[in-house]
Formats: structure tokens, C-alpha cells, sequence
């Protein structure tokens, strides 16, 4: 077999594929539930449910849907490059971390003041810490998948150490955790009453922002040149590596400040549960947003809500909770499959 | 015990061997991969879904080979469906494999969590245990470093060379390379590409499965969360740091898996219990990006690598 390009795909070969990739995303969910011995209906009725059933609910997806929308933007503007960041994990605890150090009483200033320098100097951690994998890439050619991977274990064991060391709250009964912010420091909610913070709004307005500079400015149209064809983007004059570098600058404190937003905003302290993986989950949420900004938005709602119902769905159907990665992982394979589809066509020779 | 006379102790070498073992395997696994021109990052999860599935076999009644097999059989079916979407379909091999390692590690916790639903402490099984070769394993220092270890040892280190020959000295090996190198060449003499491709990324996964096997029946004997713990990623970069050649990869492995069993032991020392217990922790991870970062300027990196074929495409 082979595969030609479709010129002109038409509305139903644009729809069909995605359309497949996602009932079979759920038939394969359905009959995991079935092994699993719960009714599969009620199962699927109860993620739903779980996520966007209730104000509760619907409130929770929205907060856990905030830090994916940070590590799923700093995942699609570095692929779009192809700068295969897989650390955003790793610079979400940088952004965290900063929060911390900066927001338990090292600086005591007014909310409006605190919050912006703190958030600022996050991202220019988050910015950092991506950029030794960045340079490692275009000074000695070392693959940045790898690199990235390797940080992420190499940060959080540093995190552990600070939180079994320096950092560690004295009044935490021999936890490891930080001391907690000062109020001012704490990033307050969007509606009084709802437990909603304004992290979310930040993320959504990071996502319009990202969108412009994608859509609208030189770096965004470099970027996407040097992720279609390197050698032709040098040969049309746009310094690559440069490019390269600034787009992890902008992942990186992307994710950094989704940190800061988990931290500031829901958290109040730093410990090292305080990612269940958010870094590696904004590469789904980024794929299944085909690295569009805007994108990203739905697909964390999307993706929150499937974690946050399973979580409800796991406690009354007594399925391993499991059950949401698997669907996510099935999810994001078969969209890349669906996607590729929609633009060619596989014909047999 | 200073870090001189630890380096002179029989138990050490021992254990630089038996960390060496999956690490071998699951870098064979991924070499035969990235040679025929695929990137498998879904290596990660397949030693994990390996490690589950081995031990599982042996838990529900099985003899220790047939776990093995059983290892092999799920990682080669992880590996079809890693190939069919990046050979064939010629996807991202970075989000294919990303995502076959989630879908590797949630479907072993998923299963895992069926199966035993409430424990705390995983059941052991009665591993694989040393066999002493006989006159060789009475050779000081050497004997009980090298030739008292588990029959999975051994076969690690023999299928370092078996896979040095099949690579290097005959057609299937150089039909493989060539995938990896020039895959029109391949297909101008009328192979498949895409079989070469997906053959080597399917018994690649195996091997990875193996290697995760080697660590709930080899070096442990029960199952846990997060044991593979990056090695994984670490196999990856073993494979670049041994220029995608098998002997020069063992050797990076053994490099390795020394330093990780000195830090063990530095660690146990006075002076190492006054350095907090993470900065030992860290250091294989740094020095796999240290190896990359001096291997990088000289490494012979398989030119199609991450490069799809589509048949007919100039």
C-alpha cells in the first residue's frame, strides 16, 4: 500500500475519519468496562456525569482543564517548530517552585504588585530551564526528546530534595511539602464563592495570546517555517537556531506558568504530587488540538473532563480509574491516524 | 569502605552486571528499532506492560520461560501497533510512540488493577534464581561477578552477539541497516520496506518487553508502580551513546549500570550519607545527557531515521 495526497478532501473526508477515531475511542472504553464487569452504558453515562453533570462538577473539570491548557500551548508551539519538548512537566515545577521561593514571605507586597512578579519570573524559569535541552540542540546536534525526558526526572528529584531540605514546611508534620503562600500571593477567584481562580482566565488569555503571535507576528510565521522545512526556511534567510530558541523560551514559560497557576491559584503550596503528570498530558491535549491555541482550550476541557469523570465514574462503578489514560492514549493514536486520513488516501499497488 | 576497595569487590561487579541485564535488552531492543529506521519511544511502556505480563504469567501458574514468552509476545504487540501507524501510515514516530508508552502503562495498571484490586504489597513469585557455571564461576572476583548470575543474564550478553552477527553478517542484517540508510535502495531491489521496518520494530518490542521482564522475575519478584522509572529513556540514550552498534551499547550499559551500583554503595558510605540521597539519584539521569552531549558530534546516526518511506514518493 501506499498513500497519495488528496487534493481538495472533500466536507466528508474531512468529518469521517475523526468522527471514527473518536465512536471507536469509546466502543474500545465500553467493552474495557465490560472486562472490567460494570455496564459499559452506565459507565460512559457516569464519566459524563462525573464531568460535566453538575456546578461542582463542571467547576472541577474547568480547574483541572487550567494547568493542560499551559503544557498543551507550550507543547503545540514547540511542535509546531518541531522542537520536540517533552519537558513541560519538568518546567511546570520550575514555574511552581519560583512561586514558592518568592510567594511564602520572601517578598511581602501588595496582591497587584506580588502576583505579576512572581508570574513574570516564572516564566523566565520555566523559559531557562528549556533552554540548556534548546542549546543543547543546536550547539551539539543532541536530541531533545531525550534531553527533555531526562530533566523531567532529574527536576523533580531536585524538587524532592529541596522539599526534604530547605524548603520544607516546619509546621507540616515531617511532610514534604513548602511553607504555604502568603495571601497576597494567592491568586484569588474569578466569582466569590465559585472555586474558580483566575489561573483560568490567565490560561485562556495565554492561549488568545499565543494565538496572535502564531497567526499574526514574524516569530509565529518563522516558526511554522522552520517546522515545515528547515533547510528551506535557512535557505529563505530565517536563522533557524534562533527560532528554535525562542520557541522553547515561549514553551518553557508557558509551562512554568502553569505552575504558578496551579500553585497561586488552587494549591497554596508546593509538594511533589503537585503534577499527576500535567506536562505529559499537555502532548495530548496539544495533538488533539492539531496545535491550534485556540484548540488547545477544547481539547483540555476535553481531556480534564475525562479525567475528572472517570475519577467519579472509578468510586461508583469500582472501575481502575485507569480507564481515563487508556481512553487518552487510544484517543490521541487513532486522532493522528484520523487526521493523516483526512488528508490522504491509502491505495493499495 | 572507600570507593577504591568497593570497585575491587566481587559483589559490586555483580551488581553492575544484573542493573546491565534489562538495560541490554531493552537498548538491543530499541538499536534494532532506530537501525532499520524507527525511533520507538514507546519503549518506556512496553518494558512496563513486559514487566507486568511476565510476572502475571508466572503469578497465574506458568513456568519461568514461558513468562518470558509471554513478555515478548505483548511487547511484539505493542510493537505491531507502534509500526503499523509509523511505518505504513508513516505518522509522527514522536507522538506514536509517546502515546504507545501511555497506552503501554495504562492498560498494564488498568489490567493490573483488575486482577488484584485491593493489594497493597504485590504477591511474589519465585524468581529466577543464580546459576553457577561451572568451573568458570570459581574464577576469583571474576567467577562470582560474572558467571553467577540469572539465566536471563546470560542471555542478555549472548544476544549482544547474536544480534552483532545477524546485523553485520548476513543478508537479513544488511537488509535492516539498509532500511535505515537509504530505504529506496532497499526497495529498488525489490524488498518490502515497510516489512524490513515493522519486522525489526516488532521484535525490537519484544526485546524491550524482555528487558521489562527482567525486573519482576530476574532482579525482583513482584510487580510495582513506576519500576521501570525512566529506563526507558535511558535505553535511548544508551543506543546513541554506543553509536548504534550492539557490542559498543553493551559496553555503554555496562558503563552504566557500574556507576549506578557504585552510587548505591557511595551512598551507604560516611561520607555519602551526608549528601541528601537525590543527588545519587540524579546522576544516571545526567549521565545520560553527559554521554549524549560528548557522543552526539561523532555518533553515525542512521541517516532515515525518522524518516517514512512512502513507495513511489521522490
Amino acid at each position: 500500500m501506499r498513500l497519495e495526497p488528496i487534493n481538495n478532501p472533500s466536507f466528508g473526508r474531512k468529518l469521517v475519519p475523526p468522527a471514527l477515531a473518536l465512536s471507536a475511542t469509546i466502543v474500545i472504553a465500553s467493552l474495557l468496562a465490560m472486562i472490567a464487569g460494570a455496564n459499559p452504558f452506565s459507565v460512559l453515562g457516569l464519566i459524563i456525569k462525573g464531568a460535566f453533570g453538575s456546578k461542582f462538577a463542571l467547576l472541577e473539570t474547568l480547574n483541572r482543564a487550567t494547568p493542560l491548557i499551559f503544557t498543551g500551548l507550550a507543547v503545540a508551539v514547540a511542535f509546531r517548530a518541531k522542537f520536540w519538548n517533552i519537558g513541560a512537566e519538568a518546567q511546570l515545577y520550575a514555574g511552581a517552585l519560583i512561586t514558592v521561593l518568592l510567594g511564602t514571605g520572601a517578598l511581602v507586597w501588595p496582591s497587584g504588585l506580588i502576583l505579576p512578579v512572581i508570574a513574570l519570573i516564572a516564566v523566565f524559569a520555566g523559559a531557562n530551564l528549556l533552554l540548556v535541552p534548546a542549546l543543547l540542540k543546536t550547539r551539539f546536534g543532541v536530541d531533545e526528546v531525550v534531553t527533555t525526558l531526562l530533566f523531567n526526572f532529574i527536576f523533580l528529584l531536585f524538587i524532592s530534595m529541596l522539599l526534604e531540605g530547605p524548603l520544607k514546611d516546619p509546621m507540616g508534620m515531617g511532610w514534604p511539602k513548602s511553607a504555604r503562600l502568603i495571601p497576597e500571593a494567592r491568586l484569588p477567584r474569578i466569582v466569590n464563592g465559585l472555586r474558580l481562580h483566575w489561573g483560568f482566565a490567565l490560561a485562556i488569555i495565554s492561549a488568545l495570546c499565543v494565538w496572535v503571535i502564531q497567526t499574526r507576528s514574524t516569530l509565529g510565521y518563522e516558526m511554522r517555517a522552520v517546522g515545515l522545512n528547515k533547510q528551506a526556511a535557512g535557505f529563505a534567510g530565517i536563522p533557524v537556531n534562533l527560532v528554535l530558541v525562542k520557541t522553547a523560551l515561549l514553551s518553557g514559560g508557558l509551562a512554568a506558568l502553569g505552575g504558578f497557576s496551579e500553585v497561586a491559584g488552587l494549591k497554596g503550596s508546593l509538594t511533589l504530587d503537585l503534577s499527576p503528570g500535567f506536562g505529559y498530558t499537555g502532548i495530548i491535549v496539544a495533538m488533539l488540538a492539531l496545535l491550534n491555541p485556540l484548540g488547545v482550550v477544547i481539547a483540555a476541557l476535553f481531556v480534564a473532563g475525562i479525567f475528572v469523570g472517570a475519577d467519579s465514574m472509578s468510586r461508583a462503578a469500582d472501575v481502575p480509574t485507569y480507564l481515563a489514560d487508556i481512553m487518552l492514549a487510544i484517543s490521541l493514536l487513532l486522532m493522528v491516524l484520523a487526521i493523516m486520513l483526512t488528508r490522504f488516501r491509502v491505495v493499495r499497488d | 569502605m572507600d570507593i577504591v576497595e568497593i570497585l575491587f569487590t566481587a559483589s559490586f561487579w555483580a551488581a553492575a552486571i544484573r542493573i546491565a541485564s534489562p538495560l541490554i535488552f531493552a537498548t538491543l531492543g530499541e538499536l534494532i528499532c532506530e537501525r532499520a529506521g524507527v525511533l520507538n519511544l514507546g519503549i518506556e511502556g512496553i518494558m512496563v506492560s513486559g514487566a507486568f505480563a511476565g510476572w502475571m504469567a508466572v503469578y497465574s501458574g506458568t513456568g519461568l520461560w514461558v513468562g518470558v514468552s509471554v513478555a515478548m509476545a505483548v511487547g511484539m504487540l505493542f510493537g505491531l501497533l507502534h509500526s503499523t501507524l509509523t511505518v505504513p501510515f508513516g505518522l509522527s514516530q514522536h507522538v506514536v510512540g509517546l502515546g504507545v508508552t501511555l497506552l503501554a502503562t495504562s492498560s498494564t495498571y488498568y489490567a493490573y488493577r483488575l486482577v488484584l484490586p485491593e493489594v497493597t504489597s504485590p504477591p511474589k513469585i519465585v524468581a529466577f534464581q543464580p546459576y553457577e557455571i561451572p568451573l568458570l564461576s570459581d574464577i576469583p572476583l571474576l567467577g562470582p561477578a560474572l558467571f553467577s548470575q540469572t539465566p536471563l543474564t546470560y542471555l542478555a550478553f549472548v544476544l549482544v552477539a547474536v544480534v552483532g552477527l545477524v546485523l553485520y553478517r548476513t543478508p537479513l542484517g544488511l537488509a535492516v541497516r539498509a532500511a535505515g540508510e537509504n530505504p529506496a535502495a532497499v526497495a529498488a531491489q525489490g524488498l518490502s520496506v515497510t516489512a524490513i521496518r515493522m519486522g525489526a520494530v516488532i521484535i525490537g518490542s519484544g526485546l524491550m518487553a524482555v528487558g521489562g521482564a527482567f525486573l519482576t522475575m530476574s532482579a525482583f519478584d513482584s510487580f510495582f508502580f513506576e519500576m521501570v522509572n525512566g529506563r526507558g529513556w535511558i535505553c535511548i540514550a544508551l543506543v546513541v551513546f554506543g553509536s548504534w552498534r550492539p557490542g559498543k551499547a553493551m559496553l555503554g550499559a555496562v558503563l552504566f549500570a557500574a556507576f549506578d551500583a557504585l552510587q548505591i554503595r557511595v551512598q551507604q558510605t560516611s561520607i555519602g550519607a551526608q549528601v541528601p540521597y537525590q543527588i545519587f539519584l540524579m546522576m544516571p539521569y545526567i549521565l545520560s545527557i553527559l554521554a549524549l552531549v560528548v557522543m552526539s558530534r561523532r555518533a553515525e546516526v542512521p541517516a532515515a531515521l525518522m524518516v517514512p518511506f512512502n513507495k513511489g514518493e521522490r
